[in-house]
Protein backbone atom coordinates (compact mmCIF):
# COMPACT_ATOMS: atom_id res chain seq x y z
CA UNK A 1 0.00 0.00 0.00
CA UNK A 2 2.84 2.43 -0.46
CA UNK A 3 2.38 2.96 -4.11
CA UNK A 4 3.07 6.06 -5.15
CA UNK A 5 2.00 8.58 -8.11
CA UNK A 6 4.93 10.20 -10.73
CA UNK A 7 5.05 13.28 -8.14
CA UNK A 8 6.15 11.37 -5.16
CA UNK A 9 2.67 12.01 -2.98
CA UNK A 10 -0.03 9.56 -2.01
CA UNK A 11 -2.71 10.00 -3.92
CA UNK A 12 -6.24 10.19 -2.93
CA UNK A 13 -7.37 6.90 -4.51
CA UNK A 14 -4.07 5.27 -2.88
CA UNK A 15 -5.72 6.80 0.37
CA UNK A 16 -9.11 4.88 -0.25
CA UNK A 17 -7.41 1.93 -0.81
CA UNK A 18 -4.89 2.45 2.75
CA UNK A 19 -8.59 3.11 4.21
CA UNK A 20 -10.19 0.09 3.21
CA UNK A 21 -7.19 -2.37 4.06
CA UNK A 22 -7.49 -5.42 5.82
CA UNK A 23 -4.65 -4.48 7.98
CA UNK A 24 -5.47 -1.44 9.63
CA UNK A 25 -6.61 -0.85 12.66
CA UNK A 26 -10.54 -1.40 13.58
CA UNK A 27 -12.29 0.25 17.00
CA UNK A 28 -11.55 -2.67 18.74
CA UNK A 29 -7.80 -2.33 18.16
CA UNK A 30 -8.11 1.39 19.50
CA UNK A 31 -9.86 0.28 22.43
CA UNK A 32 -7.82 -1.57 23.74
CA UNK A 33 -4.59 0.45 22.93
CA UNK A 34 -5.91 3.51 23.63
CA UNK A 35 -7.84 3.09 27.09
CA UNK A 36 -7.50 1.61 30.45
CA UNK A 37 -10.24 -0.25 30.47
CA UNK A 38 -13.77 -1.08 28.18
CA UNK A 39 -17.00 -2.31 29.50
CA UNK A 40 -18.91 -2.94 26.28
CA UNK A 41 -22.59 -2.26 26.30
CA UNK A 42 -25.05 -4.41 24.16
CA UNK A 43 -28.39 -3.26 21.96
CA UNK A 44 -30.63 -0.81 21.07
CA UNK A 45 -33.91 -1.99 23.59
CA UNK A 46 -35.90 -2.13 20.18
CA UNK A 47 -35.01 -4.81 17.69
CA UNK A 48 -31.81 -6.19 18.38
CA UNK A 49 -27.88 -5.84 18.95
CA UNK A 50 -26.09 -4.94 15.73
CA UNK A 51 -22.57 -6.26 15.94
CA UNK A 52 -21.53 -3.77 13.41
CA UNK A 53 -21.45 -1.31 15.75
CA UNK A 54 -19.40 -1.48 19.27
CA UNK A 55 -20.35 0.71 22.17
CA UNK A 56 -19.78 0.82 25.82
CA UNK A 57 -17.64 2.77 28.77
CA UNK A 58 -13.81 3.30 28.45
CA UNK A 59 -11.56 4.78 31.21
CA UNK A 60 -8.82 7.15 30.13
CA UNK A 61 -6.44 8.72 33.14
CA UNK A 62 -9.29 7.49 35.65
CA UNK A 63 -11.78 9.70 33.64
CA UNK A 64 -14.66 7.84 32.02
CA UNK A 65 -16.04 8.33 28.81
CA UNK A 66 -18.39 6.71 26.09
CA UNK A 67 -16.70 5.12 22.62
CA UNK A 68 -19.22 3.98 20.00
CA UNK A 69 -17.63 3.31 16.76
CA UNK A 70 -18.51 0.90 13.79
CA UNK A 71 -16.39 -2.48 13.75
CA UNK A 72 -15.46 -4.09 10.60
CA UNK A 73 -14.28 -8.11 10.02
CA UNK A 74 -10.81 -9.37 9.23
CA UNK A 75 -12.48 -12.44 7.40
CA UNK A 76 -15.59 -13.80 5.75
CA UNK A 77 -16.51 -15.09 8.66
CA UNK A 78 -15.99 -12.14 11.62
CA UNK A 79 -17.64 -10.29 8.26
CA UNK A 80 -20.97 -11.75 8.57
CA UNK A 81 -21.21 -11.05 12.04
CA UNK A 82 -19.47 -7.40 11.44
CA UNK A 83 -21.35 -6.43 8.41
CA UNK A 84 -18.33 -5.03 6.90
CA UNK A 85 -18.94 -2.27 9.41
CA UNK A 86 -22.03 -1.01 7.79
CA UNK A 87 -24.85 -0.63 10.39
CA UNK A 88 -28.24 -1.61 9.81
CA UNK A 89 -31.27 1.17 12.02
CA UNK A 90 -30.85 -1.03 15.63
CA UNK A 91 -27.00 -0.21 15.27
CA UNK A 92 -27.89 3.73 15.02
CA UNK A 93 -30.07 3.29 17.36
CA UNK A 94 -28.11 1.18 19.87
CA UNK A 95 -25.14 4.14 19.16
CA UNK A 96 -28.10 7.15 20.20
CA UNK A 97 -29.12 4.54 23.42
CA UNK A 98 -25.35 4.78 24.77
CA UNK A 99 -24.94 8.90 23.33
CA UNK A 100 -27.78 9.60 25.67
CA UNK A 101 -26.82 7.63 28.47
CA UNK A 102 -23.70 9.38 28.61
CA UNK A 103 -25.24 12.42 28.31
CA UNK A 104 -27.01 11.57 31.29
CA UNK A 105 -24.27 10.72 33.58
CA UNK A 106 -21.39 13.42 32.23
CA UNK A 107 -19.49 11.31 30.26
CA UNK A 108 -17.67 12.49 27.01
CA UNK A 109 -18.14 10.54 24.12
CA UNK A 110 -15.72 9.18 21.59
CA UNK A 111 -16.80 7.97 18.31
CA UNK A 112 -14.61 5.99 16.34
CA UNK A 113 -15.74 6.05 12.63
CA UNK A 114 -14.92 3.75 10.00
CA UNK A 115 -17.92 2.82 8.24
CA UNK A 116 -18.23 2.12 3.72
CA UNK A 117 -21.74 3.55 4.66
CA UNK A 118 -25.02 2.81 6.34
CA UNK A 119 -26.17 -0.93 4.80
CA UNK A 120 -28.42 -0.84 2.00
CA UNK A 121 -30.70 -3.55 2.71
CA UNK A 122 -34.47 -4.59 2.51
CA UNK A 123 -34.29 -5.20 6.33
CA UNK A 124 -32.62 -2.26 6.72
CA UNK A 125 -35.20 0.18 4.76
CA UNK A 126 -37.87 -2.40 6.35
CA UNK A 127 -36.68 -0.69 10.20
CA UNK A 128 -36.29 2.65 9.33
CA UNK A 129 -32.47 3.29 8.11
CA UNK A 130 -33.37 6.99 7.18
CA UNK A 131 -35.18 7.40 10.38
CA UNK A 132 -32.38 6.46 12.40
CA UNK A 133 -29.57 8.13 11.04
CA UNK A 134 -31.75 11.26 11.34
CA UNK A 135 -32.82 10.72 14.57
CA UNK A 136 -29.09 10.54 15.27
CA UNK A 137 -28.16 13.44 14.14
CA UNK A 138 -31.09 15.51 15.86
CA UNK A 139 -30.34 14.19 19.29
CA UNK A 140 -26.68 14.57 18.98
CA UNK A 141 -26.71 18.46 17.96
CA UNK A 142 -27.81 19.58 20.97
CA UNK A 143 -25.68 16.73 23.86
CA UNK A 144 -25.18 18.70 26.76
CA UNK A 145 -21.33 16.90 27.17
CA UNK A 146 -18.34 16.71 24.76
CA UNK A 147 -18.52 14.92 21.58
CA UNK A 148 -15.35 14.10 19.51
CA UNK A 149 -15.14 11.68 16.34
CA UNK A 150 -12.18 10.23 15.03
CA UNK A 151 -12.37 8.91 11.16
CA UNK A 152 -10.01 6.41 11.16
CA UNK A 153 -10.58 4.36 8.01
CA UNK A 154 -13.55 5.00 5.79
CA UNK A 155 -15.78 7.73 6.71
CA UNK A 156 -19.17 6.50 4.15
CA UNK A 157 -21.91 9.33 3.76
CA UNK A 158 -24.53 9.59 6.43
CA UNK A 159 -23.97 6.31 8.12
CA UNK A 160 -20.42 8.06 8.77
CA UNK A 161 -22.05 11.59 9.39
CA UNK A 162 -24.32 10.31 12.35
CA UNK A 163 -21.27 8.89 14.04
CA UNK A 164 -19.50 12.84 13.76
CA UNK A 165 -22.64 15.71 15.12
CA UNK A 166 -19.24 16.62 17.67
CA UNK A 167 -17.90 19.11 18.62
CA UNK A 168 -14.35 18.41 16.85
CA UNK A 169 -14.04 15.92 14.06
CA UNK A 170 -10.34 14.51 13.42
CA UNK A 171 -9.22 12.18 10.76
CA UNK A 172 -6.09 9.93 10.45
CA UNK A 173 -3.81 11.06 7.71
CA UNK A 174 -4.93 8.02 5.36
CA UNK A 175 -8.51 8.24 6.47
CA UNK A 176 -11.00 9.15 4.13
CA UNK A 177 -14.92 11.08 3.97
CA UNK A 178 -17.07 11.59 1.65
CA UNK A 179 -20.58 12.15 0.71
CA UNK A 180 -20.87 8.65 -1.34
CA UNK A 181 -18.04 6.15 -2.53
CA UNK A 182 -15.99 7.10 -4.78
CA UNK A 183 -17.01 4.43 -6.81
CA UNK A 184 -20.83 5.29 -6.37
CA UNK A 185 -19.90 9.32 -7.18
CA UNK A 186 -18.44 8.09 -10.64
CA UNK A 187 -21.23 5.90 -11.59
CA UNK A 188 -23.91 8.63 -10.43
CA UNK A 189 -22.04 12.00 -12.09
CA UNK A 190 -20.30 9.93 -15.11
CA UNK A 191 -21.88 6.81 -15.54
CA UNK A 192 -18.68 4.84 -15.07
CA UNK A 193 -17.99 3.28 -12.07
CA UNK A 194 -14.43 2.28 -13.56
CA UNK A 195 -13.65 6.36 -13.27
CA UNK A 196 -13.52 6.20 -9.07
CA UNK A 197 -9.72 6.88 -9.12
CA UNK A 198 -10.51 10.27 -10.73
CA UNK A 199 -13.49 10.69 -8.52
CA UNK A 200 -11.48 10.82 -5.46
CA UNK A 201 -9.45 13.41 -6.13
CA UNK A 202 -12.44 15.79 -7.28
CA UNK A 203 -14.56 14.79 -4.37
CA UNK A 204 -11.54 16.22 -2.09
CA UNK A 205 -12.05 13.22 0.17
CA UNK A 206 -8.47 13.07 2.18
CA UNK A 207 -8.03 14.23 5.76
CA UNK A 208 -5.64 17.06 4.57
CA UNK A 209 -7.96 18.76 2.30
CA UNK A 210 -11.21 18.47 4.29
CA UNK A 211 -8.87 20.12 7.04
CA UNK A 212 -8.12 22.98 4.77
CA UNK A 213 -12.30 22.88 3.62
CA UNK A 214 -12.68 23.43 7.49
CA UNK A 215 -14.97 20.23 7.98
CA UNK A 216 -12.33 18.67 10.04
CA UNK A 217 -10.29 20.03 12.88
CA UNK A 218 -7.29 17.62 13.37
CA UNK A 219 -5.32 15.46 11.38
CA UNK A 220 -3.52 12.71 13.07
CA UNK A 221 -0.52 12.07 11.12
CA UNK A 222 0.51 8.00 10.36
CA UNK A 223 4.09 8.38 9.09
CA UNK A 224 3.55 4.91 8.17
CA UNK A 225 0.03 3.86 7.21
CA UNK A 226 -1.30 2.85 10.38
CA UNK A 227 -1.43 -1.42 10.86
CA UNK A 228 -2.05 -3.48 13.00
CA UNK A 229 1.56 -5.31 13.43
CA UNK A 230 2.50 -1.79 14.60
CA UNK A 231 0.33 0.51 16.17
CA UNK A 232 1.72 1.37 19.71
CA UNK A 233 3.01 4.51 18.12
CA UNK A 234 -0.30 5.61 16.74
CA UNK A 235 -2.49 4.42 19.66
CA UNK A 236 -0.14 6.70 22.13
CA UNK A 237 -0.02 9.93 20.41
CA UNK A 238 -4.37 9.50 19.91
CA UNK A 239 -4.15 8.47 23.77
CA UNK A 240 -2.78 12.27 24.22
CA UNK A 241 -4.44 13.89 21.87
CA UNK A 242 -7.68 12.54 23.41
CA UNK A 243 -6.27 13.61 26.80
CA UNK A 244 -6.05 17.05 25.42
CA UNK A 245 -9.31 17.53 24.34
CA UNK A 246 -10.86 15.82 27.73
CA UNK A 247 -8.66 18.36 29.26
CA UNK A 248 -10.04 21.48 27.05
CA UNK A 249 -13.75 20.23 28.04
CA UNK A 250 -13.70 19.20 31.25
CA UNK A 251 -15.09 22.54 32.62
CA UNK A 252 -16.59 24.10 29.75
CA UNK A 253 -20.39 24.67 31.16
CA UNK A 254 -22.99 22.23 29.08
CA UNK A 255 -24.57 25.20 27.35
CA UNK A 256 -21.22 26.58 25.76
CA UNK A 257 -20.46 22.84 24.75
CA UNK A 258 -23.93 22.88 22.66
CA UNK A 259 -23.38 26.07 21.17
CA UNK A 260 -20.15 25.43 20.08
CA UNK A 261 -21.16 22.27 18.34
CA UNK A 262 -24.18 24.11 16.63
CA UNK A 263 -21.75 26.92 15.87
CA UNK A 264 -19.62 24.26 14.01
CA UNK A 265 -22.35 22.80 11.58
CA UNK A 266 -23.75 26.31 11.05
CA UNK A 267 -20.86 27.51 9.68
CA UNK A 268 -21.23 24.88 6.64
CA UNK A 269 -23.60 27.06 5.05
CA UNK A 270 -24.11 30.04 2.25
CA UNK A 271 -23.22 33.65 3.28
CA UNK A 272 -24.42 36.66 1.44
CA UNK B 1 -11.51 31.20 3.14
CA UNK B 2 -13.03 28.17 1.46
CA UNK B 3 -12.30 29.25 -2.29
CA UNK B 4 -8.61 29.09 -1.87
CA UNK B 5 -8.88 24.92 -1.12
CA UNK B 6 -10.53 24.36 -4.42
CA UNK B 7 -8.19 24.99 -7.16
CA UNK B 8 -8.02 21.76 -8.66
CA UNK B 9 -10.11 21.56 -12.33
CA UNK B 10 -12.60 18.53 -11.93
CA UNK B 11 -13.11 16.05 -14.23
CA UNK B 12 -15.18 15.95 -17.42
CA UNK B 13 -18.65 17.47 -17.43
CA UNK B 14 -21.37 15.03 -15.54
CA UNK B 15 -24.37 13.65 -17.37
CA UNK B 16 -27.81 14.24 -15.96
CA UNK B 17 -29.38 11.94 -12.76
CA UNK B 18 -31.48 9.95 -14.58
CA UNK B 19 -34.76 8.87 -12.66
CA UNK B 20 -37.40 6.64 -14.38
CA UNK B 21 -40.53 8.62 -13.77
CA UNK B 22 -40.84 11.95 -16.50
CA UNK B 23 -42.49 15.07 -14.57
CA UNK B 24 -46.34 15.90 -15.46
CA UNK B 25 -46.39 16.03 -19.71
CA UNK B 26 -46.68 19.72 -21.13
CA UNK B 27 -48.55 20.21 -23.95
CA UNK B 28 -51.93 19.84 -25.30
CA UNK B 29 -52.74 16.03 -25.20
CA UNK B 30 -50.48 13.90 -23.48
CA UNK B 31 -49.67 10.12 -23.28
CA UNK B 32 -49.88 8.94 -19.62
CA UNK B 33 -46.94 6.85 -18.30
CA UNK B 34 -49.06 5.01 -16.15
CA UNK B 35 -51.80 3.79 -18.02
CA UNK B 36 -50.49 4.44 -21.93
CA UNK B 37 -53.98 6.59 -22.72
CA UNK B 38 -53.90 9.56 -24.38
CA UNK B 39 -55.38 12.32 -21.72
CA UNK B 40 -55.96 16.31 -21.97
CA UNK B 41 -53.33 18.13 -20.40
CA UNK B 42 -56.24 20.23 -18.82
CA UNK B 43 -57.86 17.29 -17.62
CA UNK B 44 -54.78 16.35 -15.96
CA UNK B 45 -54.46 19.59 -13.92
CA UNK B 46 -57.93 20.09 -13.09
CA UNK B 47 -57.40 16.61 -11.31
CA UNK B 48 -54.42 17.45 -8.69
CA UNK B 49 -51.86 16.71 -11.14
CA UNK B 50 -53.10 13.36 -11.79
CA UNK B 51 -53.82 10.44 -14.45
CA UNK B 52 -57.76 11.20 -15.10
CA UNK B 53 -57.92 7.99 -16.56
CA UNK B 54 -55.79 5.51 -14.00
CA UNK B 55 -55.24 8.30 -11.12
CA UNK B 56 -51.74 8.26 -11.23
CA UNK B 57 -49.70 11.04 -9.08
CA UNK B 58 -47.69 13.03 -11.57
CA UNK B 59 -44.63 14.73 -9.91
CA UNK B 60 -45.56 18.56 -9.23
CA UNK B 61 -43.07 21.48 -8.20
CA UNK B 62 -43.15 24.61 -5.91
CA UNK B 63 -45.68 26.11 -8.85
CA UNK B 64 -48.23 23.99 -9.11
CA UNK B 65 -48.19 22.71 -5.44
CA UNK B 66 -48.40 26.28 -3.82
CA UNK B 67 -51.88 27.01 -4.99
CA UNK B 68 -52.66 23.75 -4.35
CA UNK B 69 -51.83 24.43 -0.46
CA UNK B 70 -51.86 27.54 0.53
CA UNK B 71 -55.30 30.18 0.93
CA UNK B 72 -55.28 31.91 -2.34
CA UNK B 73 -52.44 34.73 -2.39
CA UNK B 74 -51.28 33.98 0.85
CA UNK B 75 -47.51 33.12 -0.78
CA UNK B 76 -44.88 35.05 0.22
CA UNK B 77 -41.42 34.04 -0.82
CA UNK B 78 -38.26 33.88 1.30
CA UNK B 79 -34.92 34.16 0.56
CA UNK B 80 -35.82 33.89 -2.94
CA UNK B 81 -32.79 34.94 -4.79
CA UNK B 82 -30.45 32.23 -2.68
CA UNK B 83 -28.11 30.17 -4.62
CA UNK B 84 -24.89 28.29 -3.38
CA UNK B 85 -21.33 28.17 -4.85
CA UNK B 86 -19.64 25.71 -6.41
CA UNK B 87 -17.31 24.42 -3.81
CA UNK B 88 -15.93 21.46 -5.04
CA UNK B 89 -15.37 23.31 -8.20
CA UNK B 90 -16.70 20.80 -9.90
CA UNK B 91 -16.50 21.18 -13.69
CA UNK B 92 -19.69 22.29 -15.58
CA UNK B 93 -21.67 22.87 -12.37
CA UNK B 94 -22.16 26.30 -12.44
CA UNK B 95 -22.85 26.06 -16.34
CA UNK B 96 -25.68 23.37 -15.24
CA UNK B 97 -27.47 25.55 -12.58
CA UNK B 98 -27.76 28.29 -14.98
CA UNK B 99 -29.14 26.14 -17.55
CA UNK B 100 -31.96 24.76 -14.93
CA UNK B 101 -32.84 28.29 -13.82
CA UNK B 102 -33.76 29.43 -17.13
CA UNK B 103 -35.50 25.99 -18.07
CA UNK B 104 -37.11 25.41 -14.79
CA UNK B 105 -37.68 29.26 -13.50
CA UNK B 106 -36.51 27.99 -10.14
CA UNK B 107 -33.19 29.53 -8.36
CA UNK B 108 -32.66 26.31 -6.52
CA UNK B 109 -34.01 23.00 -5.53
CA UNK B 110 -36.19 24.18 -3.12
CA UNK B 111 -38.58 27.31 -2.23
CA UNK B 112 -39.66 28.49 0.79
CA UNK B 113 -41.40 31.17 2.30
CA UNK B 114 -44.80 32.05 4.71
CA UNK B 115 -48.26 31.20 3.63
CA UNK B 116 -51.79 30.68 5.64
CA UNK B 117 -53.75 27.13 5.23
CA UNK B 118 -57.18 27.50 6.48
CA UNK B 119 -56.32 31.05 7.79
CA UNK B 120 -53.34 29.73 9.92
CA UNK B 121 -49.87 31.35 9.17
CA UNK B 122 -47.35 28.65 8.14
CA UNK B 123 -43.70 28.33 7.26
CA UNK B 124 -44.18 26.42 3.99
CA UNK B 125 -41.46 25.15 1.92
CA UNK B 126 -42.08 22.87 -1.28
CA UNK B 127 -38.97 20.97 -2.91
CA UNK B 128 -39.06 20.37 -6.69
CA UNK B 129 -37.76 17.55 -8.53
CA UNK B 130 -37.31 19.54 -11.59
CA UNK B 131 -34.19 21.15 -10.51
CA UNK B 132 -31.84 18.35 -10.29
CA UNK B 133 -33.92 15.82 -8.90
CA UNK B 134 -34.35 18.04 -5.24
CA UNK B 135 -31.17 17.36 -4.58
CA UNK B 136 -30.26 18.88 -1.14
CA UNK B 137 -26.75 21.32 -1.69
CA UNK B 138 -26.05 23.89 0.25
CA UNK B 139 -28.31 26.39 -0.96
CA UNK B 140 -30.72 24.06 -0.14
CA UNK B 141 -29.83 23.02 3.16
CA UNK B 142 -29.32 26.80 3.85
CA UNK B 143 -32.77 27.52 2.43
CA UNK B 144 -34.38 25.52 4.90
CA UNK B 145 -32.43 25.89 7.90
CA UNK B 146 -32.97 29.62 7.21
CA UNK B 147 -36.88 29.20 7.08
CA UNK B 148 -37.09 26.38 10.11
CA UNK B 149 -34.47 28.87 12.11
CA UNK B 150 -37.27 32.06 11.28
CA UNK B 151 -40.38 30.09 12.05
CA UNK B 152 -38.60 29.10 15.19
CA UNK B 153 -37.90 32.48 16.25
CA UNK B 154 -41.50 33.74 15.29
CA UNK B 155 -43.41 30.53 16.82
CA UNK B 156 -44.45 29.34 12.95
CA UNK B 157 -45.69 25.67 12.64
CA UNK B 158 -43.35 24.38 9.34
CA UNK B 159 -45.18 22.27 6.69
CA UNK B 160 -42.01 21.21 4.41
CA UNK B 161 -42.55 19.19 0.68
CA UNK B 162 -39.95 16.94 0.42
CA UNK B 163 -39.29 15.37 -3.08
CA UNK B 164 -35.61 14.65 -3.49
CA UNK B 165 -33.09 12.14 -5.23
CA UNK B 166 -30.74 12.69 -2.07
CA UNK B 167 -27.48 14.47 -1.69
CA UNK B 168 -26.46 17.36 -4.35
CA UNK B 169 -23.24 14.84 -5.52
CA UNK B 170 -21.41 17.83 -7.08
CA UNK B 171 -20.94 19.73 -3.78
CA UNK B 172 -19.71 16.41 -2.18
CA UNK B 173 -18.72 16.36 1.38
CA UNK B 174 -20.82 20.19 2.19
CA UNK B 175 -23.98 18.56 0.78
CA UNK B 176 -23.84 15.95 3.37
CA UNK B 177 -22.92 18.78 5.79
CA UNK B 178 -26.44 19.92 5.29
CA UNK B 179 -28.08 16.65 6.68
CA UNK B 180 -26.66 17.87 10.15
CA UNK B 181 -27.34 21.33 9.76
CA UNK B 182 -31.41 20.79 8.85
CA UNK B 183 -31.54 17.99 11.80
CA UNK B 184 -30.01 21.16 14.09
CA UNK B 185 -32.44 23.42 12.95
CA UNK B 186 -35.42 20.92 13.60
CA UNK B 187 -34.15 20.27 17.17
CA UNK B 188 -33.97 23.70 18.19
CA UNK B 189 -38.02 24.02 16.27
CA UNK B 190 -39.13 21.30 18.50
CA UNK B 191 -37.52 22.15 21.53
CA UNK B 192 -39.57 25.59 21.05
CA UNK B 193 -42.55 23.63 21.05
CA UNK B 194 -43.97 23.87 17.47
CA UNK B 195 -45.15 21.58 15.41
CA UNK B 196 -43.38 20.28 12.33
CA UNK B 197 -45.09 18.40 9.25
CA UNK B 198 -43.08 17.03 6.62
CA UNK B 199 -45.04 15.53 3.58
CA UNK B 200 -42.96 12.72 1.67
CA UNK B 201 -43.76 13.02 -2.10
CA UNK B 202 -42.45 11.07 -4.72
CA UNK B 203 -39.27 10.53 -4.44
CA UNK B 204 -37.94 10.98 -1.15
CA UNK B 205 -34.70 8.98 -0.70
CA UNK B 206 -31.15 9.13 0.22
CA UNK B 207 -30.31 12.17 2.81
CA UNK B 208 -33.12 13.84 2.65
CA UNK B 209 -34.70 10.80 4.44
CA UNK B 210 -32.04 10.20 6.64
CA UNK B 211 -32.23 14.09 7.71
CA UNK B 212 -35.65 16.39 7.73
CA UNK B 213 -37.97 14.03 6.14
CA UNK B 214 -38.13 11.80 8.64
CA UNK B 215 -38.14 14.47 11.72
CA UNK B 216 -41.83 15.11 11.72
CA UNK B 217 -44.16 15.55 14.76
CA UNK B 218 -46.90 13.91 12.02
CA UNK B 219 -45.32 12.45 8.51
CA UNK B 220 -47.88 12.43 5.62
CA UNK B 221 -46.88 10.88 2.36
CA UNK B 222 -48.39 10.62 -0.84
CA UNK B 223 -50.21 7.75 -2.59
CA UNK B 224 -47.52 6.00 -4.03
CA UNK B 225 -44.73 7.89 -3.56
CA UNK B 226 -41.21 6.51 -2.97
CA UNK B 227 -39.76 6.47 0.11
CA UNK B 228 -36.10 4.78 1.33
CA UNK B 229 -32.59 5.84 2.47
CA UNK B 230 -31.49 3.24 -0.60
CA UNK B 231 -32.67 3.73 -3.97
CA UNK B 232 -34.23 0.33 -4.93
CA UNK B 233 -31.33 -0.15 -7.86
CA UNK B 234 -28.62 0.37 -5.21
CA UNK B 235 -30.22 -2.21 -3.02
CA UNK B 236 -30.60 -4.67 -5.99
CA UNK B 237 -26.58 -4.25 -6.45
CA UNK B 238 -25.49 -4.52 -3.09
CA UNK B 239 -27.34 -7.51 -1.89
CA UNK B 240 -28.65 -9.06 -5.06
CA UNK B 241 -32.03 -9.78 -3.76
CA UNK B 242 -35.20 -9.42 -5.52
CA UNK B 243 -37.62 -6.83 -4.07
CA UNK B 244 -40.80 -7.45 -3.05
CA UNK B 245 -43.73 -5.28 -5.19
CA UNK B 246 -44.31 -2.36 -3.39
CA UNK B 247 -41.06 -2.23 -1.87
CA UNK B 248 -40.58 1.01 -0.55
CA UNK B 249 -43.43 2.58 -1.48
CA UNK B 250 -45.62 4.94 0.44
CA UNK B 251 -47.55 2.30 1.65
CA UNK B 252 -45.06 0.02 2.59
CA UNK B 253 -44.23 2.80 4.82
CA UNK B 254 -46.78 3.49 6.50
CA UNK B 255 -47.17 -0.37 6.66
CA UNK B 256 -44.15 -0.66 8.61
CA UNK B 257 -44.62 2.40 10.98
CA UNK B 258 -42.75 4.94 9.78
CA UNK B 259 -45.45 7.37 7.99
CA UNK B 260 -48.74 8.44 10.04
CA UNK B 261 -50.48 8.45 6.81
CA UNK B 262 -51.10 8.52 3.13
CA UNK B 263 -52.95 11.65 2.11
CA UNK B 264 -54.63 12.32 -1.72
CA UNK B 265 -53.55 15.35 -2.97
CA UNK B 266 -57.68 16.55 -2.97
CA UNK B 267 -57.36 15.96 0.98
CA UNK B 268 -53.89 17.33 1.98
CA UNK B 269 -55.02 21.02 2.76
CA UNK B 270 -57.71 19.94 5.06
CA UNK B 271 -55.52 17.44 6.69
CA UNK B 272 -53.11 20.18 7.13
CA UNK B 273 -55.59 22.05 8.85
CA UNK B 274 -56.72 19.66 11.10
CA UNK B 275 -53.54 18.65 12.21
CA UNK B 276 -52.90 22.50 12.66
CA UNK B 277 -56.04 23.61 14.64
CA UNK B 278 -55.17 20.65 17.00
CA UNK B 279 -51.47 21.54 17.75
CA UNK B 280 -53.07 24.94 19.18
CA UNK B 281 -52.44 26.84 16.00
CA UNK B 282 -54.99 29.67 14.74
CA UNK B 283 -56.89 30.56 18.32
CA UNK B 284 -55.25 33.62 19.24
CA UNK B 285 -54.02 34.60 15.77
CA UNK B 286 -54.45 37.52 13.93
Amino acid sequence: MEEKNREGAVSAWDRVQIARSADRPYIKDFISRIFDGFLELHGDRLFGDDRAVIGGIAAIDKQYVTVIGQQKGRNAKENKRRNFGMPNPEGYRKALRLAKQAEKFSRPILFFVDTPGAFCGMEAEERGQGEAIARNLFELSDLRVPVLSIITGEGGSGGALAFAVANEVWMLENAVYSVLSPEGFAAILWKDKKRAEEAAEVMKMTAEELKGMGIVEKVIPEPQPANIADMDDLALSMRREIRSFLKYYQDMPAEEIVRRRKDRFRSYGVFD
Amino acid sequence: MLKEHFKKPAGEAETEISYEKPQAPDGLFQKCDGCGKIVLQEDIENNWYCCPKCGRYYRIGARERIPMIADENTFQEWDSGLTGGNPLQFEGYEEKLDTLRKSTGYAEAVVMGEARICGMRIALGVMSAEFLMGSMGTAVGEKITRMIGRATAERLPVVLFCCSGGARMQEGIFSLMQMARTAQAIKEHDEAGLLYIPVLTDPTTGGVTASFAMLGDVILAEPGALIGFAGPRVIRQTIGQKLPQGFQSAEYLLKHGFVDRIVRRERLRSTLGILLRSSGYGRKES
